[in-house]
């Protein structure tokens, strides 16, 4: 069996930049949504064991928001869009409408509004990705939990636990001018998708 | 200042009093603990998943329930605790996301605790404590001087099984 984590550095080089330009559609929006300037850094693509991915975003009992996105199609896979608590409370406000500040924790309207941003980052995301690939991915109705990394994290490790002990993640992070946002957002492929979406790439 | 031993996610840890043993950010994993309160020697195994013969490749046992389990029971034999009267708490498994069409790998919380027990009776060990299940993230350490079993939660404050 031909291991899907042993990717070419080209073919890493094109993960990298179908997610560079996933993540700038993604920033595209979210800085409409938000109406201001939002920054993104390079994607980084790691293919890292799976019980090293919560260090990724602080060590595991980090609190953190997380918006949880299932990706249908012939590739299917998890997105997540992280944040830490404070930033989560600031885009609540920038959403509402509201100084930074007032939100001091997430009612019923913050949750949903922050679900909508992580609906819209991953719909344009994905935009790409399908766009490149040609293959359809769809994200599933968003989720949101706010908790320890580690803990957040379980439910997407589970699916490649099962297959194996490696995942590749490709993640982004996002930042606002003023500081107010700082996200990270995640998109890893299931066991068999990311052999499926480095085929529809056609880079050996 | 006795000393804390760090465990991660599929791995384990065996140690004796006065070290504490902890793992950090559990959400469906479960933090399984075995302690001979008389040989003060313990273990803490972080479990992701039940079952080893479900997955498709793996070189790591302590990731799943069936294997992971007997793999602490023997190496906490061997540090010198009995096996007759090792004891086994239990944390975690909890369903992090609320989906309505929550498929089968999304309430593996509930698998992974059943599996756990089921394990560990028949390795003829008996469970005298559980917090398992819920919506939130544990973060769980024994201390092997007393064989407290400690749950810390955001919300929901701490407790010791």
């Amino acid at each position: 069996m031909i291991d899907e984590f042993d990717l070419t550095p080209a073919q890493l080089d094109a993960m990298r930049e179908i997610g560079n330009v996933g993540a700038g559609n993604s920033a595209t929006a979210l800085s409409q949504i938000v109406n201001k300037k939002i920054d993104m850094n390079v994607p980084k693509v790691s293919i890292i064991p799976i019980e090293d991915v919560p260090d990724l975003v602080g060590g595991p009992d980090t609190l953190i928001v997380a918006v949880f996105l299932r990706v249908y199609g012939k590739a299917p896979g998890s997105i997540l869009f992280l944040m830490p608590k404070e930033n989560a409370f600031f885009l609540a406000d920038d959403l509402m409408g509201r100084p930074h500040g007032t939100t001091q924790e997430l009612d019923e309207m913050s949750i949903s509004a922050i679900k909508e941003v992580g609906n819209i980052l991953s719909g344009s995301y994905l935009g790409a990705f399908s766009h490149f690939t040609n293959i359809s991915m769809l994200p599933s109705i968003p989720s949101l939990a706010m908790d320890m990394a580690g803990a957040i994290l379980n439910i997407v490790l589970l699916q490649l636990g099962q297959m194996g002990d490696r995942a590749m993640v490709i993640e982004t992070k996002f930042l606002a001018e003023d500081d107010s946002i700082n996200g990270h957002f995640f998109l890893v492929p299931d066991p068999g998708s990311l052999g499926t979406i480095v085929k529809a790439v056609g880079v050996e | 200042m006795a000393d804390l031993v760090k465990v991660g996610m599929a791995d384990y840890k065996v140690g004796r009093s006065p070290s504490t043993l902890i793992s950090y950010g559990l959400g469906s994993c479960i933090g399984v603990s075995l302690y001979d309160p008389i040989r003060k020697i313990g273990g803490l195994l972080h479990i992701m998943l039940p079952d080893s013969t479900q997955a498709r490749a793996s070189d790591n046992p302590a990731k799943f329930a069936d294997t992971g389990i007997p793999l602490m029971i023997n190496d906490v034999v061997a540090l010198g605790a009995s096996k007759a009267r090792l004891v086994a708490k239990l944390a975690g498994g909890a369903q992090m996301f609320a989906f309505s069409n929550a498929t089968d790998i999304m309430k593996v919380g509930t698998r992974n605790a059943e599996t756990c027990k089921q394990i560990l009776r028949r390795n003829g060990i008996k469970i005298v404590a559980e917090d398992t299940g819920g919506t939130y993230g544990r973060t769980v350490s024994i201390d092997l001087a007393t064989g407290s079993y400690k749950i810390k939660t955001i919300d929901r404050g701490e407790k010791s099984i």
